[in-house]
C-alpha cells in the first residue's frame, strides 16, 4: 500500500478518532462520513474514543501474510469500546490470556513495516485492562 | 419477466494444476458447458466471468474481454463482463446472466466463474484473501480471512454450546461427499481425529476445517425456458435468484454468529421460488470454514440458531439425511478456486436434479445454492427445479 | 519558574536474566550479574520501539495532568535507537499526543544524554517565553553486539518529561553542563550495533565528565552533597553510578530510588529520565533531588531540583499512571532465543 493511505488515517489509527452522528447518537469507528441510519439527515461529527473497551469475540492467528508473520501466534479481537461501536485489533497477551468479556485499554504500537527500507505504520492496539 | 433455464454445465477439475493457465482453466470449462448444451458457440449472446482477484493471483485484469478472446467469443464481438464480489463472484455471474434472460435483454448467456490462486506463494494468497474483508481496518488490523471466521466460530461456540468435534464433523461429512465427486481436489475420507490433530491456523480453526487454494473454472448455459428444449432433453428451471448485502467488516454486524445477508438472500429467494426451506431437498451451501457452513444451515432456516452442530452430528445433512448439504464435497472438499464456486454449486445442483451425480445422487426435484462474499458482505442464493 | 509540569515512564513487559545471556556465550552469568550489579534487563515487544515507548510515556505523563495539548510548543526526543535514520520519531509522537500541529520538534542525538539534551532545550524555550510547555523524552532499545559486554546491559525503556512554568510540581533550580570530544563509545552512520572503547569508557569518559558536571554544579549551586534528598546518575551498570556517587559523596541512601539498572538495565537515553521519574515517585513536597547524566562522545548535564508542594495537590495525580516499581514488576522472561528474535538479531531472508 502506498505511504499517501496510511497517512491520512494517522489520526484515526494513533487517536482513535472517529466520529458519531448527533441525529441519531450512534458511534463510528472507524469514522464513516455518512450515518448509514439517518443518511441525509444525520450530522456526523468528530469523536476521539477513550479507548476502554471489552472483548466481544476473538482468535489466536498462528498463520499471517509476511508483514504480520513474524509477530504470530498474536490474538485478534472485535472490542466493543465503551462508546457502543465495535472495531477489529490486536490484543497484546499471552494466547491463552484473552476471553470474551475481558476489559481492555489502548496502547500504541507498530502495526507492521514494508519491510526493512519502507515506512513503519503506527496504530492501536489493546492490552489487558 | 421470462421462466430461464440452465441447459450447459462444464467444470474442471479443481486442484493444484501446475499445467494449465487462467485462460485455458476457463476455457476448458466453458467448452464443456457449450459442448453439454449442445449448441454452438456462435449462438451465445453475452457472457459474464466471476473472477475475484486475478489483478493479485495471475496479475492480470481485463478478464471479460481475454476470456471472451480465448473462448473464441470475439468473432462476433459479444459483451463480456468480469463481476466480483470476492468469493461470491461466481454467484453474482449466475445472477447477472439470470437477469439479462429473464429481462429479455439476450437469449442464450453463458455464466462462468474461474480462479487461478497457486501461482503466488502462500503468504501472498493470504494477504489477497484479506481483501475480501475490510482490508484498512481488518486487514491492516492483523486480521487473516480465516481469523474473521474463526472470530465468528468463537463467538458462536461460547453462545451456543458448539463443540469442536461438532465442527470438524462438517469436515469429515464434506469430504465423504467429496470421495464421489470426479472434479474434486481432495476425494479422500478423513476422521474427526485428522481435523482435530491437525494445524491451528486460527483458533478455533484449524487447517482441516478451512476451504483449500485451488484452480478451476465452472460455466453454465442459461436461456428463456421455452428454448430450453432445444438443447437438452432436462432443463433445469431457476426457480429463483437472489442477492443481498451487509457491512463489509464482521465488527460492524449486529450479529456476529448470523450471516444478516444469508438471512436476507435466503428469504428472497424464497419468496420468489413461493417455497419453504422444506421444500429444498439438497443445498450447496458456502463452507469456506467449517464454522460457516453451519451459519449458513442456520441463516437459510433449514434449522433455528445453534442447532446446526446437532444436525450436523446426526446425521441429517449427509447424503441420505433430511437436507442433504454439499453433496459435491462442497468448498472443503471439492476445493475453493473463489471466482468459480458459485457456479461450480450451480453445476452440482444440476447433475444432482438430472440424476448423474453418480455416488453421491440425491433423490431431488428442488435445490439451492449459496455463495458468500468475504464474512458475508455478499450473499447470493439461487433455487433450481426440475 | 522553571520546572517539571508532568512526567511519565515507559518500561516493555519483557526480561531476560544476565545468566541467561551469559548461558549462551559459555560466560560465568553469576559473576558478571555481580560485577555488573545487573540481574535482568527490559526487553522490547516484537511491535515496540522508541517512537511506541515515548509515545506511552508521554501519554502517561498526560494521564498525571491533563495539559492543554496546544499549549505544548516543542517535543524532543532523545535516542540512539531512533526507528528512522531520516524521519523525526519527535513528529509522530507529537501526532499521537494531540499535540501537532503549532509546535517545534526535532530528535536528539548524544549517546546517552540525549533526554537530559531535550529537557535543557525545553528548560530555554520556556524560560525565554518561546514556548508554554516543552516535552523532553529520552528512550531507547538500545543495541548493543551479540556477545559484546553491551549486551548484559542494553535494554529498553524511558520516560517523557514536561517542561513548563506555571505550578510545576518539581522546580529545575539550575542546569549545567560539561562537555569533550572524548571517543569512548560510538555507532557510525549504517552500523547496526555500537563500538566502544572498553576500559577507557570509566575514568577519562564516564567519571571525568560525570564529576565534572556534578563539581561545577555544587560550586554553581554552594550546596554539598548532603544538601540533596536524592541524586541520580547515569546508569549503565549499577557499578558506575555506586562509584561516582560515592566519590562525590553522595550515600547509597540517596541513590536508592532513582537506581533502577539492576532490575531494568541500561537504557541508553532513557536512563537518567527513568532515574528522574522513580524518584519523583516516591518524592516529597520540598525534596532535593540532585541528578547528572552522561552521554558518551562525551558530556554530562548537571540539574538541581526541588519538589514542590504541587506534586500533592489536586493538579496533579500522580497515581494515575504506573511508577517506575509498578513497571518493573511483573515481567515475562525470554530465553536467548526468543530475546534475539525480539531484538531484531536474526537475519530473516
Amino acid at each position: 500500500m502506498s505511504v499517501p493511505r496510511y497517512w491520512r488515517k494517522q489520526q484515526n489509527r494513533y487517536n482513535l478518532k472517529g466520529n458519531y452522528c448527533e441525529t441519531c447518537g450512534r458511534y463510528f469507528f472507524p469514522p464513516r462520513v455518512l450515518c448509514p441510519d439517518c443518511r441525509r439527515d444525520g450530522k456526523i461529527v468528530d469523536y476521539e474514543f477513550s479507548g476502554n473497551g471489552t472483548v466481544r469475540t476473538f482468535s489466536i492467528i498462528r498463520t499471517a501474510s509476511d508483514d504480520y508473520d513474524l509477530q504470530t501466534p498474536y490474538a485478534i479481537a472485535i472490542i466493543e469500546l465503551e462508546e457502543g461501536t465495535c472495531m477489529t485489533a490486536q490484543v497484546i497477551c499471552e494466547p491463552d490470556e484473552i476471553s470474551i468479556g475481558m476489559p481492555v485499554k489502548r496502547v500504541f504500537r507498530k502495526i507492521f513495516s514494508e519491510g526493512d527500507s519502507g515506512v513503519i505504520v503506527y496504530g492501536t492496539k489493546f492490552v489487558p485492562a | 419477466m421470462r421462466e430461464v433455464a440452465v441447459v450447459g454445465v462444464g467444470l474442471t477439475k479443481f486442484g493444484e494444476r501446475w499445467d494449465t493457465s487462467f485462460r485455458n482453466l476457463f476455457v476448458e470449462a466453458g467448452a464443456k458447458a457449450v459442448e453439454d448444451a449442445g449448441m454452438s458457440g456462435d449462438q451465445i449472446d453475452e457472457m459474464f466471468v466471476g473472477n475475484m482477484s486475478g489483478g493479485r493471483f495471475v496479475l492480470q485484469e481485463h478478464i471479460g474481454a481475454l476470456i471472451a478472446d480465448h473462448a473464441g467469443l470475439t468473432k462476433n464481438h459479444i459483451p463480456a463482463t468480469r463481476v466480483e464480489a470476492a468469493c461470491a463472484s461466481g454467484g453474482l455471474a449466475f445472477r447477472q446472466a439470470y437477469t439479462t434472460v429473464a429481462s429479455g435483454m439476450q437469449d442464450i448467456v453463458i455464466a462462468g466463474g474461474v480462479e487461478k490462486m497457486t501461482d503466488v506463494g502462500g503468504s501472498e494468497t493470504t494477504d489477497a484473501l484479506a481483501g475480501a474483508a475490510d482490508r484498512e481496518w481488518e486487514g491492516l488490523a492483523g486480521a487473516t480471512f480465516p481469523g474473521l471466521y474463526a472470530m465468528i466460530a468463537t463467538d458462536y461456540m461460547n453462545r451456543y454450546g458448539l463443540t469442536r468435534e461438532q465442527l470438524a464433523m462438517v469436515s469429515v461429512k464434506n469430504h465423504r461427499n467429496g470421495v464421489h465427486n470426479p472434479i474434486a481436489q481432495y476425494r479422500k475420507e478423513i476422521t474427526v481425529e485428522d481435523v482435530m490433530r491437525s494445524t491451528l491456523v486460527a483458533d478455533p480453526l484449524r487447517l482441516l476445517d478451512c476451504s483449500p487454494v485451488t484452480d478451476g473454472a465452472a460455466a453454465v448455459i442459461l436461456c428463456p425456458m421455452e428454448m430450453a428444449r432445444k438443447f437438452t432433453d432436462t432443463p433445469v428451471k431457476v426457480l429463483a435468484s437472489s442477492q443481498a448485502s451487509d457491512t463489509i467488516s464482521l465488527h460492524d454486524r449486529r450479529d456476529f454468529s448470523t450471516l444478516d445477508a444469508s438471512v436476507a438472500a435466503g428469504r428472497r429467494a424464497f419468496k420468489q421460488a413461493s417455497l419453504t426451506p422444506k421444500d429444498i431437498d439438497l443445498v450447496e451451501v458456502h463452507d469456506c470454514f467449517t464454522i460457516a457452513e453451519l451459519c449458513a444451515i442456520e441463516d437459510l432456516g433449514f434449522c433455528v440458531k445453534g442447532e446446526a452442530g446437532k444436525l450436523t452430528e446426526d446425521g441429517q445433512t449427509a447424503i441420505g439425511g433430511s437436507i442433504p448439504v454439499n453433496t459435491s464435497g462442497g468448498l472443503k472438499s471439492c476445493g475453493h478456486p473463489v471466482g468459480a464456486t458459485g457456479i461450480k454449486q450451480v453445476c452440482e445442483i444440476v447433475s444432482q436434479l438430472r440424476g448423474e451425480a453418480v455416488g453421491r445422487q440425491v433423490d431431488a426435484e428442488i435445490g439451492m445454492t449459496h455463495n458468500v462474499g468475504g464474512t458475508g458482505a455478499t450473499v447470493v442464493c439461487n433455487i433450481l427445479g426440475v | 519558574m522553571v520546572g517539571i509540569i508532568t512526567y511519565g515512564a515507559y518500561i516493555p513487559r519483557y526480561r531476560i536474566k544476565t545468566e541467561e545471556i551469559a548461558r549462551v556465550w559459555g560466560a560465568n552469568g553469576a559473576e558478571i550479574a555481580a560485577g555488573l550489579g545487573v540481574k535482568e534487563k527490559s526487553v522490547p515487544d516484537l511491535d515496540e520501539d522508541t517512537i511506541t515507548m515515548s509515545v506511552e510515556a508521554a501519554r502517561y505523563a498526560l494521564a498525571r495532568r491533563d495539559i492543554p495539548r496546544d499549549a505544548i510548543g516543542a517535543i524532543y526526543v532523545g535516542s540512539e535507537s531512533h526507528p528512522y535514520a531520516v524521519k523525526p520519531s519527535s513528529a509522530t509522537v507529537g501526532e499521537a499526543i494531540g499535540a501537532t500541529p503549532v509546535m517545534t520538534a526535532a530528535d536528539f542525538e548524544f549517546a546517552c544524554k540525549a533526554g537530559t539534551a531535550g529537557i535543557q532545550t525545553c528548560m530555554g524555550m520556556v524560560m525565554s517565553g518561546m514556548i508554554e510547555y516543552g516535552c523532553a523524552i529520552g528512550a531507547d532499545t538500545a543495541q548493543g553486539a551479540p556477545g559484546d559486554a553491551l549486551e548484559y546491559t542494553a535494554s529498553a525503556g524511558g520516560a517523557a518529561l514536561f517542561i513548563g512554568n506555571e505550578k510545576p510540581i518539581a522546580e529545575i533550580n539550575r542546569t549545567c553542563s560539561f562537555t569533550t570530544d572524548t571517543p569512548d563509545f560510538w555507532r557510525r552512520e549504517g552500523q547496526t550495533y555500537p563500538s566502544h572503547g572498553g576500559r577507557f569508557s570509566g575514568d577519562p569518559a564516564y567519571f571525568k565528565h560525570v564529576q565534572g558536571a556534578a563539581h561545577l554544579m555544587l560550586e554553581q549551586m554552594g550546596t554539598v552533597p548532603s544538601d540533596y534528598d536524592y541524586a541520580i546518575f547515569h546508569q549503565p551498570n549499577a557499578k558506575f553510578p555506586r562509584k561516582v556517587s560515592k566519590m562525590l559523596g553522595f550515600t547509597a541512601e540517596q541513590i536508592g530510588p532513582g537506581l533502577a539498572v539492576p532490575r531494568l538495565g541500561n537504557t541508553y537515553s532513557g536512563a537518567v529520565p527513568v532515574g528522574i521519574s522513580a524518584t519523583l515517585d516516591v518524592a516529597k513536597p520540598g525534596d532535593r533531588i540532585f541528578v547528572t547524566s552522561y552521554g558518551s562522545g562525551a558530556g554530562s548535564d548537571a540539574f538541581d531540583i526541588t519538589v514542590t508542594d504541587t506534586i500533592e495537590s489536586d493538579v496533579f495525580n500522580r497515581s494515575a499512571a504506573p511508577t517506575v516499581e509498578e513497571l518493573l514488576a511483573n515481567g515475562k522472561y525470554l530465553d536467548y532465543a526468543l530475546y534475539a528474535k525480539h531484538k531484531g538479531k536474526i537475519v530473516m531472508q
